[in-house]
């Protein structure tokens, strides 16, 4: 067989593989949905979400481990991973055969041939992960004060890494590797309270799993389900999913003009792959300088690497074209370097590569100087339960949408701005879109989470039972009544679909009742005929006040049920004894009986079941805010009495 | 396939001992910061503040009270009565001056400890053989405003004290042994460490939710977070607050009392001329002679009692027998 049949065979099994893992997210008891697939591997497989959370945090959730695995064979094989398994490389390749096809060799090769914007990729890699290095950095800096066996162990390793992988200048390197160290110990004995620098996880708007796992998550998947109901039994919608399927869309079509567009110019991941395969024991290249020049392999080559010349062995993604269309057998993928040479890393300058480090590390700090994450947080921001405390969920969450994937009730949807420019696409609650509030006893979003920016809860943690009983259930913020606009407070009608379908055990709304009298329901009395009530006014239509929510008032009596009314007349449920009854000329009030909703703010989760079925459809008369929320203390709102 | 060459094959070993390297230490890093469980609800939390304490445990109890209108005259004459400065402050102490200063108004309102206080405190304490003198507070206004425009930063400077002010580096989680609602809270923790001695420096004033703000209202500038969330229990917090601080001495300038609209006042038309100045080593008794400044006996103000059953003073102050001097 053909290598590079070898090759698509294994694209196509990983991009089945990746689908199935799609669609089995859902919740349910077919065979297609949760149970127990490992859904998360592809985004675990993933080293640049493993090494941005690493640096984000300072540790390694369980699964991204498998990063680690990435990148050990990765430093034997060279960039395999984009030429075999990414599922987003594997699809704009697709894209781009079928863009190429039936091109004369020479357009081909115009396409093909490298191109310097080619280092974009390297700049935005550096940019993201400077973003996020500044807890790792702030570990290394407070280190030896406190876990200094730890410490000693990390800095050597990491001072050993370097030394190894430098070329020239080894002392150089890891003496300014040290010298960085010890500034930041320094600093940090001097001010250790403050962190002058914050981490931001942004390399999920850019890491191609996440791109095409977002994308498949809410885009093409609630797409393809509309009308299938495979996955859903209600269509799935996502706010904001329409910008995903355009970026989605245009990364396509791009890949239509120039293969594989998004790994040779953006793909931060790509990048990363890059700069490790700079070391790759195996590498792609020439068994001989001379060739024919036929530049068959440069027309098919789809990381643009120049394999017939001086091969970039930095932007070479392993699909191997250029060995299967060397007519002479010339190309080789060995342990030695190519006898037409190679350029084993990417010709970044050291300006760029300082710009890039320095606006990340700066890139954080701009961000929150907004205070969004202090003092102008915004209560329109409700996570999911299990949502860590803000600073620690953005160092964690990589947009992947998995949450939003596996929520049961479609209620998890991408921040579009909720969350500043830092928490674009980071799961906000959305319970006007979702098929109910958030579940009660569901935890789905907090197991799938890759990263644990969602940790994982138990029921029992959730609904505060158990162990947790003292603790109390999560709150994710607190429902507020808009007295404006909820009908039973401001238009004398009875509704309390809120204190209903509350599912808190006792409920967290109760009602006070209000006997109101109603718009032109004061009326004098005109006479007694039998059980009726003849008023000297009214108009009402036939019965409209019976049912039981409409009572008859006067003097200072309770109010008494109406059973049925005329035009004037009115029919009560009991007659009181004779002796109570209004005389004529006295005034009488039809009153309605309302039951007000309250919130207890003791007892609301924020779950947002109550705004969801406000029966005032637009603006909702109830609605959930981030006030009380169990995972930022300074949010709470009432102390427990 | 390797080179023949002996350099060749050299370059060669080099590279594959190279990639085993990486390899390895890429898998012993991911291993060192591998984490099964995930992030605790709470991180590692750093260890609460413990506050010193600066009432001296042995010492009866004292109260003293100085009429007049003259506030260096009176502070000077408690003192006196107390047994001078040097009762309290032992030469090269690092005295810490908690002063009211929660909002930015001028002095002639009342709102705010007077300028006057601090600078005849200041010095009473230099004379006794301070070594450093501080002044802070954490205002409920911006708090470089609150310090200049009540005049308190600028008399402190002037009488040799340093004014701290509330950066977020000073608050330190503080929970209170037996406190309901002082729990991981942060405090105004460095300047308080950092002292030997702490006075309390307070106006009388009315206060719309508590009846009175005196001295032990005064701690809740030591307060930080979201601290106004306790005025759902504004006794309860005033009681804790009792507990949780122990003054070496506490001294109350009632000589312009805030009758009404307090605490933020506003208007000359709030203030009475109550005359009187009350220092003491219990605050509780101190408030609760305060309280008759506004015309409020003990039973008017609920946190007095409950400061009392929690052992942080008597709201009977008569049984302390105040010292009364009488000077104009």
């Amino acid at each position: 067989m053909k290598i590079t049949n070898a090759r698509r065979i294994t694209q196509v099994f990983f991009w089945v593989l990746f689908v199935w893992f799609c669609v089995v997210s859902s919740i349910g008891e077919k065979i297609w949905q949760l149970r127990g697939w490992p859904v998360n591997w592809f985004l675990q497989l993933d080293p640049l979400a493993a090494l941005g959370v690493l640096l984000a945090t300072h540790t390694l959730y369980w699964g991204l481990l498998w990063g680690a695995a990435t990148i050990i064979l990765t430093f034997f094989l060279g960039r395999f991973f984009c030429g075999w398994i990414c599922p987003m490389g594997s699809l704009q390749q697709f894209v781009g055969y079928l863009g190429q096809r039936g091109l004369p060799v020479a357009a081909k090769i115009l396409r093909s041939r490298y191109h310097g914007a080619q280092q974009i990729k390297y700049w935005l890699l550096l940019f993201l992960l400077a973003a996020a290095s500044a807890d790792f950095f702030h570990f290394l800096f407070s280190g030896p004060f406190h876990r200094p066996g730890l410490f000693v162990f990390v800095f050597c390793l990491l001072a050993a890494m370097l030394w190894i992988i430098s070329e020239r200048s080894k002392v150089k390197a890891t003496a300014f590797f040290a010298g960085i160290v010890a500034m930041g110990m320094v600093l940090y004995r001097w001010s250790p309270q403050t962190h002058w620098l914050t981490s931001s996880l942004q390399i999920g708007l850019l890491d191609p799993l996440v791109f095409i796992q977002r994308a498949a998550n809410l885009v093409l998947l609630p797409i393809a389900d509309a009308p299938l109901r495979i996955t859903s039994a209600i269509p799935r919608f996502y706010q904001g999913a329409g910008l995903m399927g355009m970026l989605f869309i245009l990364v396509l079509a791009l890949c239509v003009r120039i293969p594989r567009f998004y790994c040779r110019f953006i793909c931060p991941l790509g990048a990363l792959f890059g700069l490790l395969s700079r070391w790759a024991l195996f590498r792609i290249g020439k068994s001989e300088d001379r060739c024919k020049a036929c530049r068959q392999c440069e027309a098919h080559c789809e990381g643009a690497c120049a394999p017939s010349r001086v091969i970039r062995t930095a932007e070479c993604v392993l699909c191997l074209n250029c060995m299967d269309r060397c007519r002479h057998g010339l190309m080789t993928y060995a342990a030695q370097s190519s006898a037409a040479g190679e350029q084993a890393a990417p010709d970044l300058k050291r300006r760029h590569v300082v710009t890039a480090i320095a606006m990340g590390l700066a890139a954080a700090p701009v961000m929150r100087l907004n205070g969004s994450l202090s003092n102008h947080w915004n209560p329109a921001l409700i996570r999911p339960p299990g949502a860590l405390s803000e600073a620690a969920f953005l160092s964690r969450c990589i947009k992947c949408g998995q949450c939003m994937r596996v929520c049961p009730t479609n209620v998890i949807h991408p921040a579009t701005w909720q969350a500043g420019v830092e928490g674009f696409w980071t799961p906000v609650l959305n319970y006007r879109i979702g098929t109910s509030g958030c579940q009660h006893n569901c935890v789905a979003c907090s197991h799938i989470c890759p990263t644990a920016a969602l940790r994982p809860l138990s029921v029992d943690e959730r609904m505060g039972r158990n162990q947790y009983a003292a603790k109390g259930a999560l709150r994710m913020g607190m429902a507020f009544v808009d007295h404006g606009r909820c009908l039973p407070w401001a238009m004398d009608t009875p509704c309390i679909v809120c204190q209903e379908n509350c599912p808190v055990s006792p409920k967290a709304i109760y009602t006070r009742i209000e006997y109101r009298t109603i718009r032109d329901g004061r009326h004098l009395l005109q006479s007694i005929s039998g059980d009726r009530m003849v008023l000297a006014g009214g108009g009402w239509k036939f019965d409209t006040l019976a049912g039981g929510d409409y009572f008859l008032q006067w003097a200072d009596r309770p109010p008494v049920a109406i059973a049925g009314n005329a035009d004037r007349a009115i029919t009560l449920a009991a007659m009181p004894e004779k002796a109570q009854w209004p005389k004529p000329g006295d005034s009488i009030q039809v009153a309605v009986r309302l039951q007000k909703p309250y919130v207890d703010p003791h007892r609301c989760i924020g779950c947002g079941i109550c705004e969801h079925e406000c029966p005032v459809q637009g603006r909702r008369a109830i609605r959930v805010s981030a006030e009380n929320e169990s995972r930022h203390a300074g949010h709470r709102l009432i102390i427990e009495r | 396939m390797a080179p023949n060459d002996s350099i060749g094959r050299r370059a060669f070993a080099r590279r594959v001992a190279r990639v085993f390297f990486m390899a390895a230490a890429t898998g012993a890093l991911g291993l060192t910061f591998w984490d099964r469980l995930g992030p605790r609800v709470r991180g590692p939390q750093r260890r609460d503040l413990v506050l010193p304490v600066f009432s001296s445990p042995g010492r009866t109890p004292q109260i003293a009270v100085a009429r007049g209108f003259d506030r260096t005259a009176g502070v000077e004459a408690v003192l006196n009565a107390l047994g001078r400065m040097t009762a309290f402050i032992q030469p090269g102490d690092r005295v810490l001056l908690k002063v009211n200063a929660a909002f930015a108004s001028p002095p002639a309102l009342g709102a705010t400890t007077h300028p006057e206080m601090v600078s005849a405190v200041v010095k009473l304490c230099k004379e006794a053989g301070a070594g450093r003198v501080m002044v802070t507070d954490n205002p409920i206004n911006d708090p470089t405003s609150c310090f200049e425009l009540t005049g308190i930063g600028p008399a402190a400077r002037d009488s040799g004290a340093r004014v701290i002010l509330p950066g977020p580096d000073q608050f330190q989680t503080y929970s209170l042994e037996g406190g309901q609602l002082i729990r991981q809270w942060p405090v105004l923790g460095s300047p308080l460490v950092m002292a030997d001695k702490l006075i309390g420096l307070a106006p009388v004033k009315d206060h719309h939710r508590s009846g009175a703000s005196m001295t032990l209202k005064n701690w809740y500038g030591l307060l930080g977070g979201r601290r106004n969330l306790f005025h759902q229990r504004i006794h309860a917090i005033i009681a804790e607050l009792a507990m949780m601080i122990k003054p070496s001495l506490v001294i109350l300038d009632g000589t312009r009392a805030m009758m009404a609209n307090g605490p933020t006042g506003g208007s000359l038309d709030d203030l009475k001329d109550t005359r009187t100045i009350i220092a003491g080593t219990d605050p509780v008794a101190v408030d609760a002679a305060g309280a008759t400044l506004l015309g409020k006996a003990s039973d008017d103000l609920p946190y007095l009692a409950l400061a009392q059953n929690a052992g942080a003073g008597t709201a009977d102050f008569r049984s302390l027998n105040p010292i009364e001097v009488n000077r104009t």
